[in-house]
């Protein structure tokens, strides 16, 4: 190609600078299902910046300096508060942890009490996670702050969503025509249902593979409602591995024995349990991830999780600066 | 509103080669010299006088980005969030002689907060200024070390700095009040 001359073009300048601002219309995350795809690359990127934070020796900014960021949790957790926590405190936030079983609650102060009670004491960004799908929805109608949601029932969970699009962009460096696997107790993961909206609005296709009492009811009508031709459901394993550029096995939990979902744990196991043979199935670049805690043993295999191929301890690793990203995006100046 | 031009290519570029020469000449060389690029626009000036410099002294100057955005004094009372760009300073600044680059040099609160990034970043022997436009209305204490042009303004005038490698030409142009630009640059 011949090199243009230098002052041969005549596009105005105005077109030419890229956005300052971001463009960002959320006061709270509460799910990806309102997020379109250039506020998913917006946090994408943010995070990338915070990544470069986190590799410092004092992993300190002072972005948030006088902000307060409240964690409620009303269900446990290690990874996901301590991830917020420490997102907020490299920021330079100020972080309150509430844990549900020690304060008001035991005595029977209601949720809308108590958020009312955190934010009349100066929280600007509550975190929240709580058994009852839809809780952080009810709070918003109750508070000013800008409100997290942390995990919510069955419903969402939407950080654990972009951090695991951001752990899969930072390996295969784009999320377009990828074939993501997502195996087990998908009826009960909000981490699924929060995946499925952030990898088809980011271009991927979802592949749901569980046994038929481990998947949602209504999930056909469900898709073909809303619309979704890029997922899919499968109830075996084999052809919903083959190709997969990612696969994503879900925690089970041990209770849905029990409940009489599954007829044996260990016709689980045979059936549904990533092998190191049936991960062979996927693409030789293939990326395995789990939102945590694992179940060793149960849905992966001990030498998938700590295998090669196995991103899982980068996934919590990636969580902090998508957290951090999520908390300077939200923090702040009152959408008037 | 008339925007006019207060600098053609050939300034811009006659301006960068006599800074460079001023770095060199204060710091007895270019040893040690690491340029460091304010986002968006100091980033291709850093990396023009680099340029110059290496082809004067005949060694390799590292030269970094910096994004302030998470180091502003103001960002928690702002809505609309600045979209930040990853640093990336490709050597430890401890010890160096580190000359900060922006295209215009305003209020100095982004120079504050680039100082306040770099120190994060380990401990430089001076952190030095250089900038392609000083258009003066300091609102701290500091000054720059090399400066392209002076151009005394009015503050509800605004200074466009142009860069090839972001907005296709270079030249540095004065609005008036009113005109519907947006992209104040500090």
């Amino acid at each position: 190609m011949k090199a243009i001359e230098p002052n041969s073009s005549i596009a105005t300048p105005e077109t030419f600078p890229p956005p300052s601002v971001a463009v960002w219309q959320h006061s709270h995350v509460l799910d990806l299902d309102d997020f379109t795809q250039e506020e998913i690359e917006l946090v994408l990127e943010t995070a990338d910046a915070m990544a470069e934070v986190l590799t410092r020796e004092v992993k300190r900014v002072p972005t948030l300096r006088g902000k307060t960021v409240v964690t409620m949790f009303y269900e446990p957790s290690t990874r996901t508060r301590a991830s917020f926590e420490l997102a907020a405190k490299n920021l330079s936030a100020d972080t309150v942890s509430l844990d549900a079983s020690k304060s008001s609650i035991v005595k029977g102060e209601s949720l809308i009490d108590s958020l009312r009670t955190i934010q009349a004491l100066g929280a600007d960004i509550i975190v929240m996670r709580h058994s009852q799908s839809g809780a952080p929805y009810l709070a918003t109608q109750h508070v000013t702050c800008s409100l997290i949601n942390a995990g919510d029932g069955w419903h969402a969970h939407p950080s654990q969503a972009l951090l695991d699009l951001y752990t899969i962009r930072r390996h295969l460096g784009t999320l377009a025509n990828l074939k993501v696997t997502i195996i087990g107790d998908i009826m009960h993961s909000r981490v699924a249902r929060s995946n499925v909206w952030g990898m088809t609005t980011m271009g991927a296709r979802v592949i749901l593979c569980a046994p038929p009492t481990l998947l949602p009811r209504g999930l056909d009508s469900f898709i073909a409602n809303c619309q979704l031709p890029n997922v899919s459901i499968e109830t075996e394993i084999e052809p919903a591995l083959k190709n997969a550029d990612v696969v994503m096995p879900l925690r089970l939990q041990m209770e849905r024995q029990q409940s009489g979902l599954l007829p044996s744990l260990r016709e689980y196991i045979q059936l549904y349990q990533l092998t190191l043979e049936r991960l062979s199935l996927a693409k030789p670049h293939v990326l395995v991830m789990h939102p945590g805690p694992i179940n060793e043993g149960i849905e992966i295999s001990p030498e998938v999780a700590h295998g090669a191929q196995s991103v899982i301890e980068e996934q919590v690793t990636n969580g902090v600066a998508i957290r951090m990203a999520l908390l300077y995006l939200i923090a702040g100046g009152k959408n008037k | 509103m008339p925007e006019r031009t207060l600098m053609s290519a050939e300034d811009i570029q006659r301006a960068l080669v006599r800074v460079a020469h001023e770095i060199v000449e204060r710091n007895k060389g270019a040893k040690d010299i690491v340029l460091v690029g304010m986002q968006t626009r100091g980033v291709p000036l850093s990396k023009r006088l680099a340029t110059t410099i290496q082809s004067l002294e005949e060694i390799a100057i590292p030269v970094g980005s910096l994004d302030i955005s998470l180091y502003r004094d103001d960002i928690s009372s702002l809505h609309l969030k600045p979209v930040i760009h990853r640093t990336d300073i490709p050597t430890d600044v401890t010890n160096k002689q580190v000359v900060l680059v922006d295209d215009v040099f305003y209020t100095g609160r982004s120079i504050r907060a680039a100082m306040d990034a770099l120190m994060d970043l380990g401990r430089p022997q001076s952190i030095q200024l250089a900038v392609l436009i000083d258009r003066g209305h300091r609102e701290l204490p500091i000054r720059a070390d090399y400066v392209g042009k002076n151009i005394p303004t009015s503050s509800n005038e605004e200074i466009k700095v142009y860069v090839k490698e972001v907005d296709g030409e270079d030249k540095v142009t004065i609005l008036l009040p009113n005109k519907g630009a947006t992209d104040e640059s500090d």
